[in-house]
């Protein structure tokens, strides 16, 4: 008789939530395990920590994390964080949407937040269609890939994520694929620990609904398009990082020091309230 | 002006948005995210200075999306929070007020109300949007809404509004008319034992047993937040009471949908307040609120000395609707006056409630609210 041995990550997953919704041979599961080994890694409190999501297929790994998490409007999730962060500076705030919730819909709330350096991480699951509605264009579809709204080939020229996140002011930007689960949980280990607006854009498989129009039916036949294309070059230039059929660019892109939002406004709410210390002193006196 | 203080108790004289943000100060409010736009700016400015001074936080951010979104954010983190618009801001939120609605976020909407529809007339006064404040995001739900007709009852009713939002866990939403934003007239500010602060529930069981949307007797579920050890979900589909998402249940559906309606519809007597001017007799009522219900109190009074029964019923809440209220004075009155600044849209609860009475609608739009004389003119003809 075998003896039914618990995973060692399943303590971070809400049990009375699965099974999950995610289709055989997509990459999602692969990106929450490496997230929760990274939480893992760090011990971190989990009190303190705030899973915030949108909607689409990945959204709903906010609900499977067994921590403080928040579903929220499509394409709103940085917003409703940048909230959560100010309301308390405490807490870890961590955001796993995919790319139509975060750079279509969602795409203002994502470069002003980033411009702001709200000490918010983002975790975007590029799956270069919308998954969820079946498989429509977005804002990441390559060049003349079939959608089931570019029945003809896309003619849209796709957004380069790590490019828009570093030119947008994030102090921690990189881009892994699901191949890459290790190099993968290092980086988020890196991203939960940094002060600021931190990215990691993660390409992942999505065979079901991607693939079967372009020639990669299975999730292998996705992971086998990463491993030929992908090329690790670390603090390459993020605006040399297009992703295309022959080359997936993967690294890390950016990792600089700036002062986050959040401490930027505590250090003059101190300021501001010393001043006015002083000058209720210069009156009593 | 030194605003060191937390509440500036004492007598002041102050425009109607700044009122606005003292109210908010007073009721508790931590976290405002707005985004400029006239004729509701002054709120944002007027916060940007004192929230710091408080230990605030104050956000401007990039539209009136992220605004709302982060303000559910600042609730679910613990902060009394609010927000402040005008009409076409107040279109961009309707999504996330569903959002706050279904998930239960205590948080205050104030819309300035300018003339509609889309940019309209920034500076001039409408109260356009009372439909949309009840209509304006998709599904059914109920919200409280309310109206202030002078500067004081902008800080009042804004103490009033986070109170009423902390106690039903439901966005409220301050509806103001242009005028009264803008008007500078007396506001007293009591001390802060005198001013009446309602806090949310907050769960009393062990943290392993607690049940996000399981809700107490008055159909309102205890409110933990992010950080206080309580590891809860919550989510803008249709969920249980574990917070999790039941998208294929009717029963589940019609369980929540029906109890968010049933909070506020059940407790409307609590939550709904009017002012009745001279009622006891009348048999000519003028419904109206905002700064259109000075001037119906001024011809109201004009109408007393030529010897009609004529009174007043100034709504103050608006949503939920006081139809018991209206249903009552329908029964002696010969007929009931209804002035608003728009083509007609709370009249029309007006004749749900009135059934029978006749209701005579007096429109107007654009820079000037209804005159006395020309609701007078309506009494005289109708008595």
């Amino acid at each position: 008789m075998v003896e039914e041995m618990a995973h060692p990550l399943s303590k971070f997953l809400r049990e009375a939530m699965m099974p999950h919704i995610w289709c055989s041979g997509c990459g999602n599961g692969i990106i929450l395990n490496c997230f929760v080994q990274a939480i893992d890694d760090l011990q971190m409190n989990l009190d303190k920590l705030v899973v915030v999501s949108g909607i689409g297929c990945i959204g709903r790994a906010a609900g499977y994390t067994n921590v403080n998490s928040f579903h929220t409007t499509h394409g709103r999730p940085i917003a409703f964080a940048t909230g959560v962060k100010l309301a308390n500076p405490e807490l870890d705030v961590v955001i796993v949407s995919g790319d139509g919730d975060l750079f279509a819909i969602g795409g203002n709330h994502f470069i002003h937040a980033a411009r702001r350096n709200i000490g918010v991480k983002v975790i975007c699951a590029n799956n270069f269609n919308y998954g969820m509605t079946g498989g429509q264009q977005g804002p990441t579809t390559p060049l003349e890939a079939l959608t089931t709204t570019t029945p003809y080939g896309n003619i849209e020229h796709p957004f380069n994520l790590v490019h828009l996140a570093a030119a947008s002011g994030a102090t921690f930007v990189a881009r892994w694929t699901t191949l890459h689960a290790r190099r993968l949980t290092q980086s988020i280990v890196k991203l939960l620990q940094k002060e600021g607006f931190c990215f990691i854009e993660v390409v992942t498989p999505c065979p079901e609904i991607f693939g079967r129009h372009n020639k990669m039916r299975t999730g292998l036949e996705m992971m086998e398009w990463f491993k030929k294309a992908s090329v690790v070059e670390h603090f390459s230039d993020p605006a040399k990082a297009e992703i295309t059929s022959e080359k997936i660019v993967v690294g890390e892109f950016v990792d600089i020091e700036k002062p986050s939002y959040e401490r930027l406004l505590h250090e003059k709410i101190a300021q501001i309230n010393k001043k006015a210390g002083e000058l209720v002193r210069e009156y009593a006196s | 002006m030194a605003k060191k203080e937390t509440l500036l108790t004492g007598a002041h004289f102050m425009n109607g948005d700044v009122a606005c943000a003292e109210g908010a100060i007073a009721a508790g409010c931590r976290f405002f995210a707005g985004y400029p736009i006239t004729p509701a700016t002054e709120i944002a400015e007027h916060l940007s200075q004192r929230m710091p001074e408080i230990g605030g936080i104050y956000i401007q951010m990039e539209d009136e999306i992220g605004s709302i979104a982060a303000v559910i954010g600042a609730s679910y983190t613990g902060l009394k929070a609010m927000t402040a618009t005008s009409g076409p801001g107040f279109s961009l939120m309707q999504e996330n007020i569903g959002l706050a609605v279904m998930t239960e976020a205590p948080c205050v909407i104030v819309d300035v109300m300018r003339g509609g529809p889309s940019t309209g007339q920034p500076t001039l006064p409408g109260q356009q949007d009372v439909m949309q404040a009840k209509w304006g995001s998709h599904g059914d739900y109920e919200i409280i809404a309310l109206a202030p007709s002078s500067v004081q009852e902008m800080f009042d009713l804004t103490v009033e509004a986070f109170n009423l939002s902390e106690t039903y866990r439901v966005p409220t939403i301050l509806l103001v008319d242009e005028i009264v934003a803008h008007m500078w007239e007396k506001v007293v500010i009591l001390s802060s034992e005198k001013i009446k602060i309602a806090n949310r529930k907050k769960p009393n069981v062990p943290t392993e047993k607690y049940m996000p949307f399981m809700p107490d007797d008055n159909l309102v579920p205890p409110m933990a937040c992010f950080g206080e050890g309580f590891s809860f979900h919550a989510t803008g589909l249709t969920h249980d009471e574990h917070g999790y998402p039941q998208t294929q249940s009717s029963e589940v559906q019609q369980r929540l949908v029906n109890r968010l309606c049933d909070k506020i519809r059940k407790n409307a007597d609590k939550i709904i307040r009017v002012e009745e001017v001279m009622l006891d007799d009348a048999d000519m009522v003028v419904v109206a609120y905002g700064i259109v219900a000075r001037a119906a109190l001024s011809a109201v009074r004009k109408a007393r000395a030529e010897g009609i029964k004529a009174g007043l019923l100034r709504l103050i809440t608006l949503w939920p609707f006081p139809e018991k209220h209206v249903g009552k004075i329908a029964k002696q009155a010969k007929a009931i006056v209804v002035a608003e600044m728009n083509c007609g849209q709370l009249v029309r609860e007006v004749e749900r409630s009135a059934k029978e009475t006749p209701v005579v609608f007096l429109s107007k739009l654009g820079e000037d609210p209804h005159t006395p004389i020309e609701i007078l003119d309506a009494i005289r003809r109708n008595s």
